[in-house]
Parts: structure tokens; sequence; C-alpha cells
């Protein structure tokens, strides 16, 4: 990922009521402004600022349908901030494989 | 999970093994042994001690932060993405030795963000990872 992109997604995920609306919209799908707006402490303009910064970073993207837009939540840029644990998960499992091989052979 | 781990990302791997404390100790820190199951360095058991560990896809550079002969051994682990802490920790057991390895860390340009959010990264990436196991 470039680092720009990767720099938009950090901004947008540093605040916690983006991440929050960010994780409703992962867990029961897609809203409307109004009904995330009706689960949040804040206005609706609010909400919607939220909404483009989030749409910026490529966490959120909308569906207009008549007079309102449906908002839902696409993770995909997530995974190369949890992908570091997991790689480092892996290379430490094979470590320790070896570090468990290694001491077999000790003082053999 | 110590008080670090509440801003950082953390790995932590642990296992049981049929060895005495020594025994692994040894590993862990004799160079000759390091290098058949980590990676080929320099490293010395003294505090402040900087070191590099190197492999085939590339080198990890380290400082020796804490050491506690036969218990706990703590080094920097920076690559060209990553600034983390591995700490070790052995504790004795009936049947032999709990090795635990804890990384903590951030990727340099995550820093800032992770640092002005606190607590509720962990919560948060923990709640997402699932989310998108249950995706795929």
């Amino acid at each position: 990922m470039a680092r720009d992109s990767q720099t938009l997604l950090f901004k947008a995920l540093a605040d916690p009521t983006r991440r929050a609306i960010f994780e409703n919209l992962c867990r029961d799908g897609e809203q409307t402004v109004a009904a995330l707006t009706a689960r949040a402490r804040i206005s609706q303009p609010a909400v919607s600022k939220h909404l483009v910064v989030l749409k910026q970073a490529g966490l959120v993207k909308d569906r207009p349908d008549g007079r309102h837009n449906h908002y839902s939540a696409e993770p995909a840029p997530l995974k190369s901030i949890i992908d570091w644990s997991g790689e480092m998960t892996r290379f430490w499992d094979a470590r320790f494989v070896a570090l468990e091989d290694l001491l077999k052979r000790m003082d053999q | 999970m110590n008080s670090m781990s509440v801003d950082t990302l953390s790995v932590v791997v642990e296992r049981d093994l049929p060895y005495p404390p020594e025994k692994i100790w040894r590993a862990l820190t004799q160079p000759h042994l390091i290098e058949e199951w980590l990676m080929k360095g320099d490293f010395q058991p003294e505090m402040g001690h900087r070191f590099s560990l190197r492999a085939d896809w590339g080198s990890v550079n380290c400082e020796v932060r804490a050491i506690e002969p036969g218990k706990a051994l703590s080094y920097t682990w920076d690559t060209k993405d990553l600034r983390s802490i591995v700490t070790w920790t052995l504790f004795p057991s009936e049947t032999g030795t709990r090795l635990r390895m804890e990384q903590t860390g951030f990727k340099p340009e995550q820093q800032p963000y992770y640092r002005g959010a606190h607590a509720g990264w962990p919560k948060f990436l923990d709640a997402m990872e699932r989310v998108l196991r249950e995706r795929n």
C-alpha cells in the first residue's frame, strides 16, 4: 500500500468516533446516515463529516438510493494493519520449532 | 499482558519445553546457538549491547534492554519497517520450562496515530480481525 493511502487510513481510524461508526457498519452492514446518527451521540452533519473521511480512506463506500445515501464498510484496507501481527506470529512459531529442534540436539 | 500492550500491537508465543531454564537460557544467549534457531548475530548478554541479526531476507537491529540470567531477556527488534521490543521470559515448571516470547511494537508510520488513540486500538483490531475472518 502506498504511503499516502496508509496515512489516510490511520488518520481516519485515529478518531474513536469514526472507529465506532466503522465498526457499526462492519457488524451490521449497510446503513443510512440517519440510522448511524441514531446510534451515535453526535449530530447528523457530524456523522456525515466522519463518513467523508472514512470514504477518502477507502474504508466506506456509499450507494445513493433516492434521497438517501446508504453506507457500507470496506474492511479490506485494514488487512495491512492486522497483517504484521499475523506475519510475526508465523515467524516466531517457526523459530520456536527450530529452537525445540536445537534443544533436542544440545548435549547429545 | 503488561502495560505496553495497552497502546501497542503485540504478538505472544508460548511453549512448555521439557528442559530446565538454564539450558534454554544458553540457546537464547550464546551466538553459535542463536544462529542455529533464530538468526546469525553478535549477541552478548550485557545491558545496552547493540547487535544485529542477519538472515537471507534482511537484518534486524537490536539493543539489549533487560537481562536477568535464566529468567528474562529483552531486546529491541528494529527492521526497515518495524520498531519493536522482544521479551523472553522463562518460568520453571514441573516438567521443565514455560518459555514465553512477547513482541510489542509499531510500524513507524503507524506510531503517531496509535499514540493519539490510546487504549481503543487493540480492542478495535481484535474486533476487526474477527469481522474479516467471518467475511472470508
